[in-house]
C-alpha cells in the first residue's frame, strides 16, 4: 500500500453529504413525533407579571404548553462548566424558562408543544405576556459605570470576576523609552453556522431511556450537563450529534432548550423535534468577542519589546455561558505577548454582565482578541519609533533555536522557526516591491494598504491536570479506539466530535499507514454517547492533535498485540518479527509472512493465540497530553480603500503557516481558508449590534453581514511542517489559525493605506462609512 | 385550520402529490412530505439559499416559494442532480477539489452552480463567485467552492465534447 499520510485524499465524509444523504437532526423523522417552538422575551430586562395560555392552548393541534413555573422544581438551571479560579467569580446560571424576570432579548418564558411546526409557531402569537420593563444596559463600560441598572442584586456593578495574571515591574513603563496605548474593541459577532440548532428527543417509558440528538460539539458534556439537570443517570441518557451542519464554537455551549425538549418527551411520552430558526438564533445561540481591551507597549527607541500590559473588559452576556469565564481570561490572557520574546506580561480582564445574549467561545475564543491586540499594537509601536511593521517583527520574533519557548505568562510555545514563516510569507508577496507599488499608487491618489500579522495560537487543549487548575470543570484528555473486524477492515471511536472537519478521512489516513491497509477499509464512529467512550468533544483545534495523539497509541497497541499472535503463528521470537506496509515477516526466512488481514481473522477466532493472550484485536488509548501545541505562521494581505466610498476591496492574502505535521494538505488548507474567511468577516463586516434598549439590530441575515463569495480574493497559502513534540503524531492543530491571524493583517492593511490621513486605529468592522469618516477627519484635520 | 390543498410537482423525475396547507412552503413540501431531506433551510429571510432547488430549470429558494405556487412545475433537488452510483459533474467537482466541509451549504451551493453552468460552461473566476451571491456558506471561505465549479464546468465541457464527437462520428445509418 502506497502510504497516505501528507497525501490530498478526497474525503471519506462527503459521498452523501453530495448527494443529498446526510443525516441533519431535522432530517430524523419518528412516529408520533411533536414539534417545539418557543416563546422568547422582546424585553431586555423586564419583570414577567404574567404568562397567560389559554387562549394558545385552545388552538387545535396545541398539546401542551410549559411556563417558567412548570419546570422550575423539574429541571435545574444550568451551571457554566468553567469556573475560572481565584478570581472572585460569581456564575450566574442558566434558568430552562424564566419565571420571574427576563434578562436579554430571546430568553425563553414558555414552550409550546404541537402536533405540527406550523400550529407551534402559531401557539406563539396566543400566549399573552404581561411584562414591568426595566432599564437595561447592554455595553459593558456602561454596565460598570455606578449609575447602571444593576441585573442581579448580588453582583454589584455588574462584575462577575476581576482576573489577573502575570505582573509588570512599573519602573519598566515609568523608564522605556517609548510607550504606546490603545483601547481596541473586539466586537460582538455570531458564528452563525450554516445550520442553527437543533435537537430530537425520544424518551421510551418502560426502559426509562432517553435518547436526545442534538448540535452538539461535545455529546458527552451536554450528557454530563443534561443528566445532572433532568435527574436522568448517564447510563439512561443517550446523546448522540448527527451530521452537523457547522460549530464553530457555538455549539460547545449547553444551552437549556435541548434540556425542555427532553423533558417534555420524557413528561408526554411522545418524540419532541425543536429546530431553531435563524433568527432565534441570532438571539438565543451565543454571541462571541464582545471585549474592550486596552493595551500598553513599552519598548526602545530601537525596536525592542520590554513588556505589554492588557486590560479587559469583557462582556459575558446575560447569563455566564458554558466557556464564558474562560474565552476572555485563560485564553486570552495567557497569550497576550503573541509570538514574541517580551520579558514582562500582565493582564487584567474584568467580566461584565449585561442584557445581552451571553457569550461564549467562536473559533479562537479568546485568541483571536490576543492576537488582535498585539499585532495592533505592534505596529502602532512601529510606527512611533519610525520602523518598519516588518522590522519590528524580526527583532521581537522568538528566534529559532530557542524552543521550547516560555513565553511570559508561562506557556511552552513547542517548535519551529517563527522568523521564517515571516521570511517566506515577505517573499511570496514580494515585500519590498510591494512597497514600491504603494508608493507609486499614493502618488497617483490611490490608497493601497499593506498589512501583516504574525500570529501564534494556544490549541490542543489540553493537559487534564492544567484544565483543573484553571477550573475548567472536566478532563481534556481524549480517547481513541481502534477495533479490527474479522476481515481486517476497522472502525475507530473517538471521543472527539468532528463536524465538518474532515476526521474521518484523516484519521483514516493515520491508521492506514500504520497497518497497511487502504484507507476504504476504515471508518470513524463519533458523536454518540452510547457508542463512544468518554471523551470532551471538538473545539480548541485539539481533535487532531488530541484525540489524533490517542488514536496513533491506540494503533501502536493493536500493531503491538498483532505481531506476538504472528510472532506465534510463525513459531519464531516475537523481537524477529517486523511489521511494514501490511505484512508481518521474518527476516531471512521470506515463507514465513503473514498479512495484517490474516492476523485479524486469527485473532477474531482465537482457536490458537499465544499463552496470555486475549482474544479479539482492539487497541485503545486515553491519551492526556503533556502539554497544548502552538501553531503559528505570518499572514500579509493587500488592501485598496476606495477614496470616494470608503469601500475596502482586498487585492491579495498570502499565509504562510505552521501547524505542524500535515496528514491531509487539502483539507488543512481548507480549513486555513474557512478560518480566514471568518476572520475577514470579523475585520470587515460583521458585528451583533445591539440597541441602547437591548434590541438586537442585526438579528437576521438581512442585516448581518455574512461574507459572500464575491467578498474574496484568492488565497495563497503554504506551509511549514515543524512537528510538535507533545503529540504522535506532531501536528498541531489548525482550525482556529485564520480567524486569529486575519482581523489584525487586514486592519493594519487598512490603517496603513489611510496612513496620508493620519488614521491610527479604527474600530472593527471597518465599514466603507467608517473608513469614509475617519478620512473626512483627517481631512478636515490637515 | 385551513383546509388543505393538492399539489401535484414532478420531482427528480417523477410525479408527486401531497395534501398540504395553503400556506405550506415548497422546502417543507420537499423534506416533511417527500422526505427529500438533501434541501436545507439555513434562514428565515431568503438569505442563505441552503434550500435551493431548481424549479423548470430555474434555480429558485424553496423558503420563498409556496409549495401551491410550485403545483404542475418540475422540481430538481440534490437527490436529482446525480448519484453515488453516478455522481453529476457538479457533486464531482465538490468532492474533487473539496468543495464542503460540513455539507450543509452544499446542496443548494451546488443547485445555484447547476444553474450557472446551464448558461454559461465557461465562467469566469468573478462570475462563478457573483453567481454564488445567493448562497453562504460559513465553513469553506469559498475558494474550494470556486474551484469546484471550475472543476464541474470543466467536466461538462469535455462530456459535451465527447457527446458531439461521437454523434460526428456516428454513420447516416446509425443515426
Amino acid at each position: 500500500m502506497p502510504y497516505v499520510v501528507g497525501k490530498p485524499l478526497k474525503r471519506k465524509e462527503d459521498q452523501k453529504l453530495i448527494t443529498g444523504h446526510g443525516h441533519f437532526t431535522d432530517d430524523i423523522k419518528l412516529p408520533d413525533m411533536l414539534y417545539a417552538a418557543m416563546k422568547r422575551s422582546q424585553y431586555a430586562h423586564a419583570k414577567i407579571k404574567s404568562v397567560q395560555v389559554d387562549e394558545a392552548l385552545k388552538l387545535p393541534g396545541v398539546i401542551a404548553i410549559y411556563t417558567g413555573s412548570d419546570v422550575q422544581d423539574k429541571i435545574k438551571s444550568i451551571r457554566s462548566i468553567w469556573l475560572v479560579p481565584g478570581c472572585d467569580l460569581i456564575p450566574k446560571d442558566r434558568v430552562p424558562l424564566a419565571t420571574d424576570k427576563v434578562n436579554y432579548v430571546g430568553e425563553a418564558v414558555a414552550m409550546v408543544i404541537a402536533d405540527s411546526r406550523y400550529v407551534a409557531y402559531d401557539a406563539l402569537d396566543l400566549i399573552e405576556v404581561e411584562y414591568e420593563e426595566l432599564p437595561a444596559v447592554v455595553h459593558q463600560e456602561e454596565a460598570l459605570e455606578a449609575t447602571a441598572p444593576t441585573i442581579y442584586d448580588d453582583v454589584p456593578n455588574n462584575i462577575a470576576f476581576t482576573w489577573k495574571a502575570g505582573a509588570v515591574p512599573e519602573d519598566i513603563f515609568v523608564n522605556a523609552d517609548v510607550v504606546v496605548k490603545q483601547r481596541f474593541y473586539e466586537q460582538r459577532v455570531v458564528a452563525n453556522p450554516m445550520e442553527t440548532r437543533a435537537a430530537v428527543a425520544h424518551f421510551n417509558p418502560g426502559s426509562g431511556e432517553l435518547t436526545l440528538w442534538c448540535t452538539t460539539q461535545n455529546p458527552h458534556i451536554h450528557r454530563m450537563t443534561y443528566s445532572d439537570i433532568l435527574g436522568i443517570p448517564e447510563t439512561k441518557l443517550r446523546v448522540i450529534a448527527p451530521d452537523m451542519g457547522g460549530g464553530f464554537g457555538a455549539k460547545i455551549a449547553v444551552y437549556t432548550e435541548e434540556a425542555l425538549v427532553a423533558f417534555a418527551a420524557m413528561d408526554l411520552k411522545q418524540p419532541v423535534k425543536w429546530i431553531e430558526n435563524r433568527q432565534e438564533h441570532f438571539l438565543a445561540t451565543s454571541h462571541a468577542r464582545d471585549q474592550v481591551i486596552t493595551t500598553e507597549l513599552a519598548g526602545t527607541k530601537d525596536g525592542k519589546i520590554l513588556a505589554i500590559r492588557a486590560k479587559n473588559i469583557a462582556n459575558l452576556g446575560a447569563y455566564l455561558s458554558t466557556m464564558g469565564a474562560g474565552v476572555p481570561t485563560i485564553d486570552f490572557g495567557l497569550m497576550i505577548t503573541g509570538a514574541y520574546t517580551i520579558p514582562y506580561a500582565e493582564c487584567e480582564t474584568i467580566g461584565v454582565y449585561t442584557n445581552t445574549t451571553p457569550t461564549d467561545a467562536y473559533r479562537g475564543a479568546g485568541k483571536p482578541e490576543a492576537s488582535y491586540q498585539i499585532e495592533r499594537i505592534v505596529n502602532l509601536y512601529a510606527d512611533k519609533i519610525g520602523m518598519d511593521q516588518v522590522e519590528v517583527r524580526r527583532i521581537n520574533l522568538v528566534p529559532q533555536g530557542s524552543f521550547p519557548y516560555t513565553n511570559a505568562m508561562g506557556c511552552n510555545y513547542d517548535s519551529g522557526d517563527y522568523q521564517k514563516v515571516l521570511r517566506t510569507a515577505l517573499d511570496t508577496i514580494n515585500y519590498d516591491e510591494l512597497r514600491k507599488e504603494q508608493e507609486e499608487a499614493r502618488k497617483n491618489g490611490r490608497l493601497v494598504g499593506v498589512g501583516i500579522s504574525t500570529y501564534v495560537e494556544l490549541c490542543g487543549l489540553g493537559p487534564s491536570k492544567v484544565a483543573g487548575a484553571i477550573g475548567f470543570g472536566g478532563g481534556l484528555w481524549e480517547n481513541s479506539t481502534i477495533r479490527v473486524h474479522p476481515s481486517g477492515k476497522v472502525t475507530i471511536f473517538t471521543g472527539a466530535s468532528p463536524h465538518g472537519q474532515g476526521e474521518k478521512t484523516t484519521f483514516s489516513q493515520v491508521v492506514a499507514d500504520k497497518f497497511g491497509i487502504p484507507v476504504e477499509d476504515i471508518e470513524l464512529v463519533s458523536g454518540d454517547t452510547l457508542i463512544n467512550s468518554m471523551g470532551w468533544g471538538t473545539y480548541g483545534s485539539r481533535t487532531t492533535p488530541v484525540a489524533g495523539g490517542a488514536l496513533a497509541l491506540a494503533a501502536e497497541r493493536v500493531v503491538e498485540k498483532a505481531k506476538t499472535i504472528a510472532a506465534h503463528e510463525l513459531e519464531v521470537d516475537v523481537s524477529d518479527v517486523d511489521f511494514n506496509n501490511g505484512v508481518f515477516s521474518v527476516n531471512g526466512h521470506p515463507e514465513k509472512v503473514r498479512t495484517f488481514q490474516e492476523i485479524a481473522w486469527s485473532a477474531n477466532n482465537a482457536w490458537n493465540l499465544p499463552e496470555g493472550v486475549e482474544p479479539a484485536l482492539e487497541g485503545q488509548s486515553f491519551f492526556d497530553p503533556p502539554d497544548f501545541v502552538y501553531p503559528f505562521g505570518a499572514h500579509i494581505c493587500v488592501v485598496e480603500v476606495d477614496q470616494d466610498t470608503g469601500m475596502v476591496k482586498l487585492k491579495k492574502y498570502v499565509c504562510v503557516d505552521d501547524v505542524g505535521r500535515i496528514i491531509n494538505p487539502l483539507i488543512v488548507e481548507g480549513q486555513i481558508h474557512g478560518g480566514i474567511a471568518q476572520g475577514i468577516g470579523q475585520a470587515l463586516w460583521e458585528q451583533a449590534v445591539y440597541s441602547e434598549k437591548g434590541q438586537l439590530l442585526s438579528g437576521t441575515f438581512m442585516d448581518y453581514a455574512m461574507p459572500k463569495a464575491s467578498f474574496f480574493p484568492m488565497i495563497e497559502s503554504s506551509f511549514i511542517e515543524s512537528p510538535s513534540p507533545v503529540n504522535a503524531l506532531g501536528v498541531k492543530g489548525v482550525g482556529e489559525a485564520g480567524t486569529t491571524a486575519a482581523p489584525s493583517a487586514i486592519v493594519n492593511a487598512v490603517i496603513d493605506a489611510l496612513k496620508p490621513f493620519g488614521v491610527v486605529d479604527l474600530e472593527m468592522p471597518l465599514t466603507p462609512e467608517k473608513v469614509w469618516t475617519a478620512m473626512q477627519e483627517g481631512r478636515n484635520i490637515k | 385550520m385551513t383546509k388543505k390543498v393538492n399539489v401535484t410537482v414532478n420531482v427528480n423525475g417523477k410525479t408527486r402529490s401531497a395534501e398540504v396547507e395553503p400556506r405550506t412552503l415548497l422546502v417543507h413540501l420537499l423534506r416533511d412530505e417527500f422526505n427529500l431531506t438533501g434541501t436545507h433551510i439555513g434562514c428565515d429571510t431568503s438569505q442563505c439559499g441552503a434550500c435551493t432547488v431548481l424549479m423548470d430549470g430555474k434555480a429558485i429558494k424553496s423558503c420563498t416559494v409556496l409549495a401551491v405556487q410550485a403545483d404542475g412545475t418540475a422540481i430538481t433537488t440534490v437527490e436529482g442532480l446525480g448519484s453515488v452510483e453516478k455522481l453529476h459533474p457538479i457533486q464531482q467537482g465538490f468532492w474533487e477539489e473539496h468543495g464542503l466541509q460540513c455539507g450543509f451549504c452544499t446542496p443548494g451551493v451546488m443547485m445555484a452552480a447547476s444553474n450557472l453552468l446551464h448558461e454559461n460552461l465557461n465562467p469566469t473566476e468573478d462570475e462563478i463567485r457573483n453567481a454564488l451571491e445567493g448562497v453562504i456558506c460559513r465553513c469553506t471561505g469559498y475558494q474550494f467552492i470556486v474551484k469546484a465549479v471550475q472543476h464541474a464546468a470543466k467536466l461538462m465541457r469535455t462530456e459535451n465534447e465527447e457527446i458531439a464527437i461521437a454523434e460526428a462520428t456516428l454513420t447516416e445509418g446509425e443515426r
